[in-house]
């Protein structure tokens, strides 16, 4: 309830701030919910992944622009996909992603989770979010970049950088090589396996 | 008697190595070799831009993926299995401590003061407050760890990264990294102690550590990578220019999203009703049908 509530009074916010004021916040937001959650929950401190896969759908995934992540992905050939590819290889990398997500967050323990700087992209409506996870040891660097899709809209994530690397641009190459050799429809048969080897284990 | 000598005698030589290395790269031979920071470029097109030795690395990396599958992993797995939580805890940190030291001479080698100084801190009070090391009270003060390799330091020092390289045994590195791992193992923990078989149980147990540390990275990374030596690739040269800039790398230009298109036809014969115009980025991807409108 309350979030909804702050969501809806952030949006309001962001129909006129200046850029990035209100995307500091949402990561801000999302952040403390879930490594706050993850600490609490005893099942996700035991790695339980149901848990943990349940924990960043509904706290994460809302604010998370899928559509726009795929599309950078997959590149120039998104062009050249047919709706039904195009669904897929969304559905696909999304799994994909969250999986990795959830990876990461069920290594968490007792970290603490601190927004360092929010920086305009030059020349785009985009704006990059730095973020330090610090706990035991070194500090895990990680990053979100995040757009409007028009002025008074919300702000999606849009990419996510975890130690220096730049997740959806990596799998770009990944994908290149994928559909160099099998087309769309290799990359999306490459992703259904992997998806499904991942549940498995 | 040999094999007792032969080692630092190695590694001296190596060094000479090393010294000629730096220099050859240092006068720009390699300029023909993008630096790490064009990975992001280079993954919009060719997988394989920054990375001239491919068939090589890919090869060492099979090679060392079969010697970790085989020995290391699970010595890491025994390791995490009979040793409980807090002294695997211990040992890391008695490790980190001692690597934090040569991390401290690093950020001074590169001119920073403030961070070398907080480094340096943390270091003292690990040691001393830390019971030698074995605790971190250092981190909980906020002063955090903040690693650095020789391999950084040359690249401050305007060294080029040059080319992608796979060791063996030692995994991802670049040329400058590689021969800043050389000048990076003179300072190595088991230079503390004398003797053979001390050095190597050491540089064992650190290695054993490592792995044991790094189990659910590796578990994550087989779950989530469409190619491994890829990933592991794109994410090593990624995380070296991070590091390099200490976290803060010019930014990229935006990702250069394709844009918003009408997806084709599904048949030839599909009528044209159903293109939308182009228009800013929607979540919507089936493009909308007029829907018949019913009044009451």
């Amino acid at each position: 309830m309350t979030a909804t509530l702050a969501m809806s009074v952030m949006s309001a916010q962001t129909a006129h701030a200046q850029s990035g004021a209100g995307a500091d916040k949402l990561v801000r937001q999302i952040s403390v919910e879930v490594i706050d959650t993850a600490k609490a929950d005893k099942a996700i401190q035991d790695g339980d992944i149901g848990r943990i896969l349940a924990l960043v759908e509904t706290k994460v995934m809302p604010h998370v622009n899928f559509e726009v992540m795929t599309r950078s992905a997959v590149g120039p050939k998104w062009r050249e996909a047919s709706a039904e590819q195009r669904g897929k290889l969304q559905a696909e990398f999304k799994t994909l992603l969250v999986r990795v997500y959830s990876g990461a967050l069920s290594q968490v323990r007792d970290q603490t989770v601190e927004v360092t700087k929010t920086l305009p992209v030059q020349g785009s409506t985009q704006v990059v979010v730095q973020t330090e996870v610090r706990g035991k040891g070194e500090a895990i660097k990680l990053d979100y970049r995040l757009d409007k899709a028009a002025a008074d809209t919300a702000w999606k994530i849009i990419d996510v950088n975890v130690g220096g690397l730049w997740l959806v641009q990596n799998y770009r190459s990944q994908f290149a090589t994928e559909l160099g050799k099998g087309g769309i429809d290799g990359l999306i048969k490459t992703l259904i396996e992997r998806n499904k080897s991942a549940a498995k284990s | 008697m040999s094999a007792r000598q032969f080692a630092p005698r190695l590694l001296t030589s190596r060094l000479g190595g090393v010294l000629l290395l730096c220099a050859a790269l240092l006068s720009a031979g390699c300029a023909s070799v993008p630096s790490s920071g064009t990975v992001s470029a280079a993954s919009a097109g060719a997988a394989t831009t920054g990375d001239p030795w491919e068939n090589w690395n890919r090869k060492v990396y099979g090679f060392n993926e079969g010697l970790d599958r085989a020995i290391i992993k699970p010595a890491a797995e025994a390791y995490e299995a009979v040793l409980p939580r807090l002294v695997r805890l211990g040992v890391s940190n008695v490790l980190g401590n001692i690597g934090d030291v040569w991390s401290t001479a690093n950020h001074f080698l590169q001119g920073k003061m403030q961070v070398g100084l907080e480094m340096g801190m943390r270091v003292m009070t690990n040691s001393l407050f830390g019971l030698g090391g074995l605790l971190d009270p250092a981190s909980e003060m906020g002063l955090t760890r903040r690693s650095e390799d020789f391999g950084q330091t040359l690249g401050r020092w305007g060294l080029v990264s040059g080319p992608y390289l796979v060791l063996p045994l030692l995994g991802p590195s670049t040329l400058r990294d590689a021969a800043g791992f050389l000048v990076d193992r003179q300072a190595a923990t088991s230079t503390l102690v004398s003797g053979d078989a001390a050095k190597y149980s050491i540089t064992a147990l650190e290695l054993v550590s490592v792995r044991a540390e790094l189990l659910p990275a590796t578990k994550l990374l087989e779950q989530v990578a469409l190619d491994k030596y890829s990933f592991v690739r794109d994410g090593f040269l990624a995380r070296r220019r991070d590091a390099l800039f200490d976290g803060a790398p010019p930014l990229d230009p935006a990702n250069a999203d394709p844009g918003d298109s009408a997806p084709p036809p599904a048949k030839p014969a599909a009528a044209p009703t159903a293109r939308p115009a182009a228009g800013p980025a929607s979540t919507s991807k089936i493009p909308a049908k007029p829907a018949p409108r019913t009044t009451p």
